[in-house]
């Protein structure tokens, strides 16, 4: 078994595995915590607190007009990276191959080079926001391991995947083995740290929209 | 990286802070984790895993914004909490404490938390309003307090009048008691006081800081109600609104002190117990009371401007027009950001014909006053609270308003306060005391 046979058989088993049993243990141990009771008596119906639990889960997405002036920098920071993420895994040919292998399903890919510019211009914007996490005050304080070796491993997906689509510095089946590694690591890490937030975002969101709206107070 | 030992260090200076009690280092440290776990469930528990350190809570923190200084940072806050449910109680809490990942805190390294869950939060709930996790952060700071208290940890203004209270139904000694000061308050102002009715259809309660500072919002409280020939009393084992074992962190005592209020309302069958201009005891009764009570309160509870509007709407409440000029209104957090209470008092401003011009942050998004979840009775907290008030004073300046309104009289207690030091000249005046001036005749208001 050579190093490409490993990081796509045994390696991303295992990964997968990890991956799949930490997100439903770290979710199942929250969401199976006590639920407090809610007794006072809500300003709207049920029903109503739900769509402002709705709600809240997309319009998080965007700052409110009144926070604009101060954190408009680092929101679009955020999100175009994380854009630049979603387009790289799933509109990338290969990848969507993978996916297929995995869920069956498939979808029309972008051309290769222009994914390619996508992820450099991805990990240009990563580079900013480490820039920012390791020089802003506020960022620097709140940041610990977790912060660090998340960007890290997403980071080294990115590089290694970049390596492997455009044959650079070593022959592309062992630049594709370290890319799938990487990832396989990704996947490992992912229950164990805060790239959890991608299940946690919108149920987070939802709730305490649901629990403002019940008191008919802004979302 | 932020472990406690450099969250120290970035405080920089170590701060005093008050103890309660003579419990050992290690008792201490238990006891506040303890305290934090005990009203710990399901839903603290995600906002705690979704946090991803972005720091957003920051720009919305008018502490933050004053002083740039990062300790301020809200949900940095409740961190020695975060570490603690990691290693004590999170989904992979046996790796943590395995691998020693989080180790556990000192009482001194808790104790200098005090001046950042007290002196330095007004629970005001802004930064849960910028969250884009939609983290409730200012629940993690209440619940943080909770487990401070506990502890002991609690500063001694706030631990000593929710002890007072949570005794005798005052939060301080007085010289003659509220019922007595409440009477001479309906004497001198001409007023009559409905005071232990048997039964009433609304219980009134009255703000401490009112009986000792705004004697005359009292009597406007008693005026209105007395206009709309509403069946109400005041009861005297149930007077004061405030419950300041909200601000100290003390639950079980909170549940007394809310208690004390219930068994009145419920001894005179009324049917709405009306909070009075004061935003925290609205927090408190209206949607904190029920769940330390146990189960549904028999009665509704309603702040004095919601009421108000709801006369307004019923037609039982007639406002002649203001000729004060130009108005602008602050927005108390609890009643509005954390309580829903918006439209109330610019319904009533509109019948009374009251030009507003709103401040640039309003509504669920205007900055707190900085007096607000105890932070005014803290004394070693005014020079970090006046700093954090002065962007406030600049905007209803920037208004150009020749009156300045508000709903709660701990916001206009601690905008009196920062007149004084700051020779401000605005005046903030009460909303209902405005209206207790403009009501229509008896007869327009039974028409």
């Amino acid at each position: 078994m050579d190093l490409l046979q490993f990081a796509r058989g045994p390696a991303l088993k295992f990964a997968l595995i990890v991956f799949c049993f930490g997100v439903l243990w770290r979710l199942t141990a929250v969401f199976l915590l006590r639920h407090e009771r809610t007794l006072s008596e809500p300003r709207h119906p049920v029903f109503r607190a739900l769509m402002g639990g709705l709600l809240a889960a997309g319009s998080r997405s965007a700052p409110h007009r009144e926070f604009i002036r101060r954190t408009g920098y680092s929101e679009a920071l955020g999100y175009s990276y994380h854009i630049g993420l979603f387009v790289v895994v799933l509109a990338f040919g290969p990848h969507i191959a993978f996916l297929k292998s995995l869920f069956g399903v498939s979808w029309p890919a972008l051309p290769n080079n222009l994914v390619t510019v996508i992820a450099a211009l991805t990990l240009t914007l990563m580079l900013a926001v480490l820039l920012r996490r390791l020089t802003h005050r506020v960022l620097r304080l709140l940041s610990n391991f977790d912060d660090y070796f998340s960007w890290f491993i997403t980071a080294l997906v990115i590089v290694t995947g970049l390596m492997a689509s455009t044959h650079f510095g070593a022959p592309y089946e062992q630049l594709l083995a370290w890319h799938i590694l990487s990832f396989d690591a990704l996947l490992v890490w992912f229950p164990f740290g805060k790239l959890m937030h991608a299940f946690y975002i919108f149920p987070s969101r939802a709730i305490n929209g649901y629990a403002l709206a019940r008191k008919g107070a802004s979302v | 990286m932020n472990t406690v030992a450099t969250a120290g260090a970035a405080a920089a200076v170590k701060t005093a802070f008050d103890r309660q009690g003579a419990l050992g280092e290690d008792a201490r440290v238990d006891r506040a984790m303890a305290g934090f776990a005990c009203d710990f469930g399901a839903l603290s528990a995600l906002r705690l895993e979704s946090c991803i350190h972005c720091g957003m809570c920051a720009d919305a923190c008018h502490f933050y914004i004053a002083t740039e200084d990062p300790q301020y940072t809200p949900i940095w806050k409740v961190e020695p909490f975060k570490q603690a449910y990691k290693r004590e109680s999170g989904p992979f809490a046996p790796l943590f404490r395995l691998f020693g990942f989080k180790r556990k805190l000192t009482a001194d390294e808790l104790g200098q938390w005090q001046h950042l869950l007290f002196d330095s939060c007004n629970l005001c709930g802004r930064c849960s309003l910028i969250c884009p996790m939609g983290i409730d952060v200012a629940a993690l700071i209440e619940q943080a307090r909770h487990a401070m208290f506990e502890a002991g940890l609690a500063p001694k203004e706030l631990y000593e009048k929710a002890a007072h209270q949570k005794r005798t139904g005052q939060p301080e000694d007085s010289a003659e008691p509220y019922r007595d000061k409440l009477l001479a308050i309906g004497r001198s102002h001409g007023v009559d006081i409905p005071l232990d009715k048997p039964e009433a259809d609304v219980m009134l309660t009255v703000p401490r800081t009112d009986i000792e500072h705004y004697p005359e919002a009292v009597a406007a409280l008693a005026r209105v109600m007395s206009h709309m020939n509403v069946s109400c009393t005041f009861r005297s084992d149930g007077l004061v609104a405030e419950n300041y074992a909200y601000y100290a962190g003390g639950r079980e005592w909170q549940r007394d002190i809310s208690r004390r209020l219930i068994e009145q309302a419920l001894a005179c069958k009324v049917k709405v117990l009306i909070v009075p201009e004061c935003g925290h005891a609205y927090s408190a009764l209206r949607w904190e009371a029920a769940e330390l009570y146990g189960r549904p309160l028999p009665f509704k509870v309603r702040h004095i401007t919601e009421y108000l509007a709801a006369q307004l709407d019923a037609g039982k409440l007639r406002l002649r027009q203001a000729a004060n000029g130009v108005s602008t209104f602050h927005d108390p957090c609890q009643l509005v950001r954390k309580g829903g209470v918006t439209e109330s008092p610019r319904k009533l401003l509109r019948a009374m014909g009251v030009e507003l011009r709103e401040l640039d942050d309003h509504g669920a998004f205007a900055f707190c006053c900085g007096g607000g979840g105890g932070v005014l009775d803290i004394q070693r907290a005014a020079p970090l609270r006046y700093r954090a008030m002065e962007s406030k004073l600049r905007e209803v300046d920037q208004t150009g308003a020749q009156t300045f309104l508000t709903s709660c009289s701990d916001c206009r207690r601690t905008f009196d306060d920062g007149k004084r030091h700051f020779n401000w000249d605005k005046t903030p005046q009460s909303l209902l005391e405005l209206i207790a001036d403009h009501l229509g005749s008896a007869q327009e208001a039974r028409s």
